[in-house]
C-alpha cells in the first residue's frame, strides 16, 4: 500500500494506482477530458494537471502513478489557473457554437468549461476547416475535434481495424482516415465506437430523422417502426427515466404521440431470425464439422463489412439469413402489406438501431425483397431517437405504458436477448435443441455464454452431437479469434459476434456517457425481461408460426429463402 | 558628449545569447523522425526575425517564402505552389544583399533538392511522407533498440542485474557496450534541451561494473533446427545467442584462436579488458552454443558442406582485412604494418617492442586512435597522428582523439601522406606528407587541396595505416553469394535475395561500423532465422521498469566517466576508464527525462516489450 496526502487529506491505496483514482477513492474528483480508462491514458489535454511538492511541473493525474510520501493538490491557484488556461487553449481549435452542435448537453468539453467557468476567450479561435461527407453514416467535423485521440485509441485498442490515424505534423496534428483516404472508401465497419466514445461532436452519425418525419407527415404513407431488443435498455436514459420506467411500451405511447402508425419489435424478426439460421445451421452442421470451420452469425453488420475485408475468405461460413432488421423489413413489405391489403409502397419502415453500421446495411443494393425502394426505409440511431422525442418535447413521466401492434409485436425472451453478447447464440441453441429433440430444453440450460468476457467458449451436446460453439464481441477479440480459427488453434461449429464490446448494449448508436459504463446495467435489462416472459423460445412465438403456416411454410423455404436471406457477396466493400 | 564610447551588452542582449546557447542545444536535441517542410518553415521564420530590413529580396521575399511554406503545410497549396517557392528562393538567393537572406533562401532550396516528395505529400495528402513518428530518441537511434529508459530507471534504483537483464533483451553484449559503445543513444537525447545529454554509456558501465555475474535466461524449448554461424565477433555471437534462447541448435565458426572478432582482434584491452569481454561471450556461451574455433570457412570446411548440415546460415565474417594506402615502394618497405595486423597481434598477446620508436600513424578513425594508443603503451618515443583533413574532420570519437593527445600523440593535420624514405636496408626512415590547406565545402565538409608548400619529411621508424579494412569475401562469392563492391549483398532482413537459408549481416554487409550495429545485426539476423525456420520465438524480459518521478526539476551538469591520469594510464594496457560512483549514478540517471512514459511514448512510439 502506499500513502500519500491529496489536499491535505491521508489517503492510502494500492501501489500502482493513478492520481486519479486515488483521489477518486476520497471523493476527490479531479476533472478530465482526453482520458479514456485503460485506452487511452496519454496526458494528452492536460486538463487533470494535479500540483504535486517537489516538482516545479504539474503532473497528470490520469497517467502517472502514486508515490509512497507524494503531497497533492488537485485545486490550488496555479493548478485551477493552468487547466482553465489550458482549456481555453483547446477551445481556441474548437467550432464552440453549441447551440448548433448535436452534443450540445452531452458534451464533454462543454462541461469542463462551464465547471471551470471559463468567462472570458482571450485567444483568436481558429479552427481546422472541415470537409465534411454528410452523406455517409459516420462522419467527422474536423472544426470540433479536439485532438484527444480517442477515436484513434479506441479503433487501434479496442476493434484493432487502425482506421484512424495521426495526419499532418507539428502544430498541424490532426486526425484523419489513415492513408488520407476517405472514410467512405476505408475498411471501416462502422461500429460507431469511435462516435460513441468521442467527447466532444466531432464525430457523429448522419440524422435520418428529418426523412422519418417526412413519411410520417404525409398522409398517404403507413408508418412503421421496428425497435430493435437493445432500444428498450437506453432509450429513456436521454429522458431521465429508470430502468424499470423506460419500458418498450412507453416508448411505444411516445412514438405514437409523434404519429407513427405501427409500433412493433425487432424481437419479432429475431425469433424468425433463429428459425432460419438454427435451421441453417442444422442443415450445415455435417459440413461444418467435417470442414472444421464453423458457420458464423450474420446479424451484426459491422462484422459482415469486418469479415469482407479482413478475412474475405471465410465469407461463406456467414449464415446466409439475413440480420433481424433486414427480415423484418422484407416481412413488414411482403406479408404484413398483404394483411394489411394494401401496396408496399405505401408502407415506410422506420428501425430504431443501437447502431451506425445499420444505416449502411440497410442501403445495401442486394439486401432487398420489394422490387422497389428499400425493405428498411431509414435507421435511426438510439440517439436519433432521443433527439427525435426533444423535437417533439416528450415528458418521460407523461407516458403510459401502451401495447405494441400485432402481429409483428409478438416477441419471446429469446429474441430479446439479441441485444447482449451471446444473445444470439442462447436463442439458437435453445431452438436448435428443439428442432433436433422436438422437446424444450431448460430456458436456461445455455446460459454459459452470457458475460460480458470478449471471447467465451461453451460446449454442449444435444441429442448426442456434441456442440462447440464461441461468442465474441469487440473486433479485436474477433481478430484474436479468427486467426486461431485459421491456425486450427480453435475448433468451433458455431460463432456469434458482434462488433461491439458488450454486443449491442453497447452500441455505436446508443446513447454517449462519457467515462460511464451502462454495458451491465443495459444488460440485465434484457436477461431480466427474458426471464418474465411467458415465451422463451423463437420457435414458440404464435406470431411467428402463424407467418410460417400462412406465408413462408416453414424455415428455408423457397419464399424464406427469397425474403429472409441474402448474398453477402452480393456487394462488395471498398478496395 | 563623449566622442567615443565603450560597446555594452544591455540586458536584452545578454539574454538573448544565453537563448541562443538554447536553441542550438534544442536543434541538437532535435527528435528523430520530425517533418522537414515544417522545420523549413520554421527555420525560415526565424531568418525572418534576423533579416535588416534593407534590401526587397531578404526583407519582402523570406515573408513570402514563410508564406508559402505556411500554405503547403496548411493544405492551401498546388503543385504550382511549389515552383514559386522555388523561384521565389531563387531570386532571393540570387539578389539578396547579405548572407542573412541569400543563405535563408540557400535552405529552402537544398530543402526542394532533399525532400521535394515530402512538399508534393503534403500539398496532395495533407501528411508528412516520412509519417514523421517521434519515438524515445535514445531508443530509436540505438540500432539494436535497448530499452534505455528502462535501464537507466533500474541503475537509479540500483537494481543493476535487473539492468543487465533488460539491456540483454536487446542486446547479449552489455558489458563490451558499456565499454566501448559509440553511444549514437545520446545524440539527440531529449535532456538536452533541458542541460546536457544523459551519461547513457557511463550508466551503462554503472549496472555491468556492479551486477555481478548475472545468468542469462532459460532457453526454449529444442527445436531441432540447426544453425551455423560464420564468425564469432559480436555479430555472430548475438545471432548465435538469440536463435539459442528460441531453441535452436548454433554452432560458431571462428577462424581464430579466440571469439571475439574485432572485439579482441581490434580494439585493445585498455579500451576493453579481455576478462571484460570474456564476461559477455561466457554468458553467450552458457546458452548452450557450440563453438568451432581455428576454422576458416572457404577453407577447412566449404559453404556447401555449411549449407547442407545445417537449416540455416549465418554469415557474420566482419571486415578483417587491411586496406593499403597506395604509396610507391608500400610492399618492399620495412617498418609499414597495417593497424590490423598490429592489432590483431595484441589480440592473442603477442606484444611488440616499440621501444625508442618513433612511429607514425596514418588515419583519423577510432582505429588509428586505437594503434596510436597502443603505441605509446609500447613504448614508442613518439607517436605522430597523420591527417589530410583537419583533427575536427577526423571520424573518431572526440574523446578518443583528446585522450590520444593527452597520452602524449601529437597530430599532424592538413599533412597528405605522398611517400615513403628509406635507408639501403629498406628500412623507413621517414614519411614524406604533402601539407595540405582547408578548401571549399564539399559534401557538408571542407575538403582539402594541396597547399603551395614544399613536401615535408616526418621521421620514423614504424609506419602504421589506419585507413579502414575491407572483407574477405571471396570463398563466399564462389559460393554464389552475391557480393557487391567487395561487401556481400544482403537485404535489410539479413536475407540474401535468392538465395534460402543464407542470412549476412554487420561489418561483411555494411563495411567496418560499429559493435552495436553488428550486434543489431545479429539480433535481424536471429528474428529473421526464426521465421525462417518456421518459428515465431518472441525474446521478452520479465523485470518490471521502475515507476517515473517527478523530482527532476533544475538543470544539472552532465557526469562522464572518470578516466586515469594520462601520464599514468599510457604506461599499462590495463582500463583507462574508472567509474561513476553511486551518488554519481544516481544524480545523472535521475537526469533520465524518462521518454517512454513522457510526450509522446504514452500515446505511440512507446516502449517495444518483446521482438
Amino acid at each position: 500500500m502506499v500513502n500519500l496526502i491529496i489536499n491535505n487529506q491521508k489517503v492510502q491505496v494500492e501501489e500502482g494506482t493513478t492520481i486519479l483514482e486515488a483521489a477518486k477513492s476520497v471523493g476527490i474528483e479531479i476533472p478530465t477530458l482526453c482520458y479514456l480508462k485503460e485506452i487511452n491514458e496519454i496526458g494528452a489535454c492536460r486538463v487533470c494537471v494535479v500540483e504535486v511538492e517537489g516538482s516545479d511541473k504539474l503532473v497528470t493525474a490520469c497517467n502517472n502513478k502514486v508515490q509512497e510520501g507524494m503531497v497533492v493538490y488537485t485545486h490550488s491557484g496555479k493548478v485551477r489557473k493552468v487547466r482553465k488556461t489550458n482549456v481555453k487553449l483547446i477551445l481556441s481549435q474548437h467550432d464552440f457554437r453549441c447551440a448548433t452542435c448535436i452534443r450540445s448537453g452531452n458534451c464533454s468539453l462543454q462541461k469542463i468549461s462551464t465547471e471551470l467557468n471559463i468567462g472570458e476567450m482571450p485567444y483568436d479561435i481558429e479552427t481546422e476547416k472541415a470537409d465534411i461527407d454528410r452523406k455517409y453514416p459516420i462522419f467527422r467535423d474536423a472544426s470540433k475535434c479536439i485532438k484527444c485521440m480517442r477515436c484513434v485509441q479506441v479503433c487501434d485498442k479496442i476493434q484493432d481495424m487502425h482506421v484512424w490515424d495521426i495526419a499532418n505534423t507539428g502544430a498541424r496534428t490532426t486526425i484523419s482516415v489513415r492513408d488520407g483516404i476517405k472514410l467512405r472508401d476505408s475498411a471501416c465497419t462502422l461500429c460507431g465506437q469511435c462516435v460513441a466514445n468521442c467527447p466532444v461532436g466531432a464525430l457523429r452519425e448522419r440524422d435520418d430523422v428529418g426523412r422519418a418525419l417526412e413519411a410520417v407527415e404525409d398522409k398517404d404513407i403507413i408508418t412503421v417502426i421496428q425497435i430493435a431488443p437493445a432500444i428498450r435498455t437506453a432509450w429513456g436514459e436521454d429522458l431521465g427515466l429508470s430502468k424499470e420506467e423506460a419500458t418498450i411500451n412507453k416508448l411505444a405511447d411516445a412514438l405514437k404521440k409523434i404519429g407513427f402508425d405501427y409500433i412493433f419489435d425487432t424481437s419479432f424478426s429475431a425469433d424468425l431470425t433463429i428459425m432460419e439460421e438454427g435451421s441453417e445451421f442444422l442443415d450445415r452442421l455435417p459440413e461444418i464439422k467435417e470442414s472444421k470451420l464453423p458457420m458464423f452469425t450474420s446479424c451484426c453488420p459491422g462484422w459482415v463489412r469486418y469479415i469482407k475485408t479482413q478475412y474475405p475468405e471465410m465469407v461463406s461460413r456467414l449464415s446466409s439469413a439475413k440480420s433481424p432488421q433486414q427480415m423484418f423489413g422484407a416481412i413488414a413489405k411482403t406479408y404484413y402489406a398483404k394483411l394489411l391489403n394494401v401496396d408496399p409502397s405505401k408502407i415506410f419502415c422506420v428501425s430504431i438501431m443501437p447502431c451506425t453500421a445499420k444505416k449502411h446495411e440497410s442501403d445495401l443494393p442486394n439486401i432487398n425483397a420489394v422490387e422497389n425502394g428499400k425493405d428498411v426505409d431509414v435507421v435511426l440511431t438510439t440517439r436519433e431517437l432521443g433527439r427525435l422525442l426533444r423535437k417533439y418535447h416528450i415528458k418521460g413521466d407523461r407516458l403510459k405504458d401502451v401495447e405494441l401492434d400485432q402481429p409483428l409485436g409478438m416477441h419471446t425472451g429469446a429474441g430479446v436477448i439479441f441485444g447482449a453478447t451471446g444473445g444470439v447464440m442462447e436463442a439458437a441453441l435453445r431452438s436448435a435443441y428443439y428442432l433436433v429433440t422436438k422437446e424444450n430444453p431448460e430456458a436456461d440450460a445455455f446460459k454459459n455464454v452470457r458475460g460480458r468476457d470478449g471471447w467465451k467458449e461453451a460446449e454442449f451436446e444435444i441429442a448426442g452431437t456434441k456442440l462447440n460453439v464461441a461468442v465474441v464481441s469487440g473486433l479485436g477479440n474477433t481478430r484474436k479469434l479468427m486467426d486461431a480459427i485459421k491456425r486450427g488453434d480453435a475448433v468451433y461449429d458455431f460463432v456469434e459476434v458482434m462488433s461491439c464490446p458488450g454486443g449491442c448494449v453497447n452500441g455505436g448508436g446508443q446513447p454517449i456517457h462519457d467515462g460511464e459504463d451502462f454495458v451491465d446495467a443495459r444488460t440485465e435489462v434484457l436477461y431480466g425481461l427474458d426471464k418474465v416472459n411467458n415465451l422463451r423460445f423463437s420457435h414458440e412465438n404464435p406470431a411467428v408460426l402463424e407467418c410460417y403456416n400462412s406465408y413462408l411454410e416453414k424455415p428455408l423455404s423457397h419464399t424464406s429463402h427469397h425474403l429472409l436471406h441474402t448474398d453477402h457477396e452480393g456487394w462488395n466493400m471498398p478496395r | 558628449m563623449s566622442r567615443l564610447s565603450i560597446v555594452t551588452k544591455d540586458k536584452a542582449q545578454i539574454t538573448i545569447e544565453a537563448l541562443y546557447k538554447d536553441l542550438e542545444r534544442r536543434i541538437v536535441a532535435s527528435p528523430p523522425g520530425l517533418c522537414p517542410v515544417d522545420l523549413t518553415s520554421a527555420f525560415i521564420k526565424m531568418c525572418l526575425a534576423q533579416t535588416c530590413g534593407k534590401c526587397v529580396p531578404c526583407r519582402v521575399g523570406l515573408k513570402q517564402l514563410s508564406k508559402l511554406l505556411d500554405d503547403v503545410l496548411d493544405g492551401n497549396a498546388t503543385l504550382e505552389t511549389i515552383d514559386l517557392i522555388e523561384l521565389t528562393a531563387e531570386s532571393i538567393y540570387a539578389s539578396a544583399d547579405c548572407a542573412i537572406g541569400y543563405e535563408a533562401a540557400a535552405m529552402v532550396l537544398t530543402g526542394l533538392k532533399g525532400y521535394r516528395e515530402d512538399f508534393e505529400e503534403h500539398i496532395l495528402h495533407n501528411r508528412c511522407i516520412s509519417n514523421a513518428k517521434q519515438s524515445i530518441p535514445c531508443v530509436a537511434l540505438c540500432p539494436a533498440g535497448v530499452d534505455i529508459p528502462g535501464y537507466i530507471a533500474l541503475v537509479k534504483e540500483k537494481r543493476y542485474a535487473d539492468a543487465v537483464r533488460l539491456i540483454r533483451k536487446d542486446n547479449p553484449m552489455p558489458v563490451v557496450c558499456a565499454l566501448i559503445c559509440e553511444h549514437p543513444c545520446e545524440n539527440r537525447c531529449k535532456r538536452g534541451m533541458v542541460d546536457y545529454p544523459v551519461n547513457i554509456r557511463g550508466l551503462k558501465k554503472v549496472a555491468v561494473d556492479n551486477a555481478g555475474e548475472v545468468p542469462i535466461p532459460a532457453c526454449a524449448e529444442s527445436t531441432g533446427k540447426t544453425v551455423a554461424v560464420v564468425g564469432g565477433g559480436p555479430g555472430g555471437l548475438s545471432a548465435a545467442y538469440y536463435l539459442s534462447l528460441m531453441g535452436h541448435k548454433v554452432t560458431v565458426y571462428e577462424q581464430r584462436k579466440k571469439l571475439g572478432g574485432m572485439l579482441r582482434y581490434g580494439i585493445p584491452n585498455y579500451r576493453l579488458p579481455r576478462e571484460r569481454l570474456d564476461a559477455d561471450i561466457n554468458a553467450i556461451l552458457s546458452a548452450g552454443v557450440e563453438v568451432h574455433t581455428e576454422v576458416s570457412v572457404g577453407k577447412d570446411i566449404s559453404m556447401v558442406e555449411l549449407r547442407e548440415k545445417y537449416d540455416a546460415v549465418y554469415i557474420a565474417i566482419g571486415a578483417h582485412t587491411d586496406k593499403k594506402i597506395g604509396l610507391p615502394s608500400e610492399d618492399e618497405a620495412k617498418g609499414i604494418i597495417s593497424a590490423v595486423e598490429m592489432l590483431r597481434g595484441i589480440g592473442d598477446d603477442e606484444m611488440p617492442d616499440y621501444s625508442g620508436k618513433n612511429v607514425v600513424v596514418i588515419g583519423g578513425g577510432n582505429v588509428a586512435m586505437d594503434v596510436a594508443r597502443s603505441s605509446v603503451r609500447l613504448g614508442a618515443e613518439t607517436v605522430t597522428i597523420v591527417y589530410r583533413r583537419t583533427k575536427g574532420d577526423m571520424t573518431a570519437l572526440p574523446e578518443e582523439i583528446e585522450g590520444a593527445i593527452a597520452e602524449g600523440c601529437e597530430v599532424a593535420e592538413l599533412m597528405a601522406p605522398v611517400g615513403i624514405v628509406m635507408d639501403k636496408d629498406k628500412n623507413v626512415t621517414h614519411l614524406t606528407v604533402q601539407p595540405q590547406m582547408i578548401s571549399s565545402i564539399r559534401d557538408g565538409r571542407p575538403s582539402v587541396r594541396k597547399a603551395d608548400v614544399p613536401e615535408k619529411q616526418i621521421p620514423c621508424d614504424l609506419i602504421v595505416v589506419a585507413i579502414g579494412q575491407g572483407i574477405e569475401s571471396k570463398s563466399f562469392e564462389d559460393f554464389g553469394i552475391p557480393v557487391k563492391r567487395g561487401a556481400i549483398d544482403a537485404l535489410n532482413s539479413n536475407e540474401i535475395k535468392d538465395v534460402k537459408g543464407i542470412f549476412a549481416g554487420g561489418d561483411c554487409v555494411t563495411g567496418p561500423a560499429t559493435v552495436i550495429r553488428a550486434i543489431a545485426a545479429g539480433k535481424v539476423a536471429a528474428a529473421n532465422i526464426d521465421e525462417y525456420l518456421g518459428f515465431h520465438h518472441e525474446i521478452t524480459c520479465d523485470v518490471k521498469i521502475p515507476d517515473v518521478s517527478y523530482d527532476n526539476s533544475g538543470k544539472f551538469g552532465r557526469i562522464n566517466i572518470p578516466e586515469r591520469e594520462a601520464s599514468d594510464r599510457k604506461k599499462d594496457f590495463e582500463p583507462f576508464e574508472l567509474g561513476m560512483s553511486c551518488e554519481e549514478s544516481c544524480q545523472e540517471a535521475g537526469r533520465c527525462l524518462r521518454c517512454d512514459h513522457f510526450g509522446y511514448a504514452s500515446f505511440r512510439g512507446g516502449r517495444t516489450e518483446k521482438w
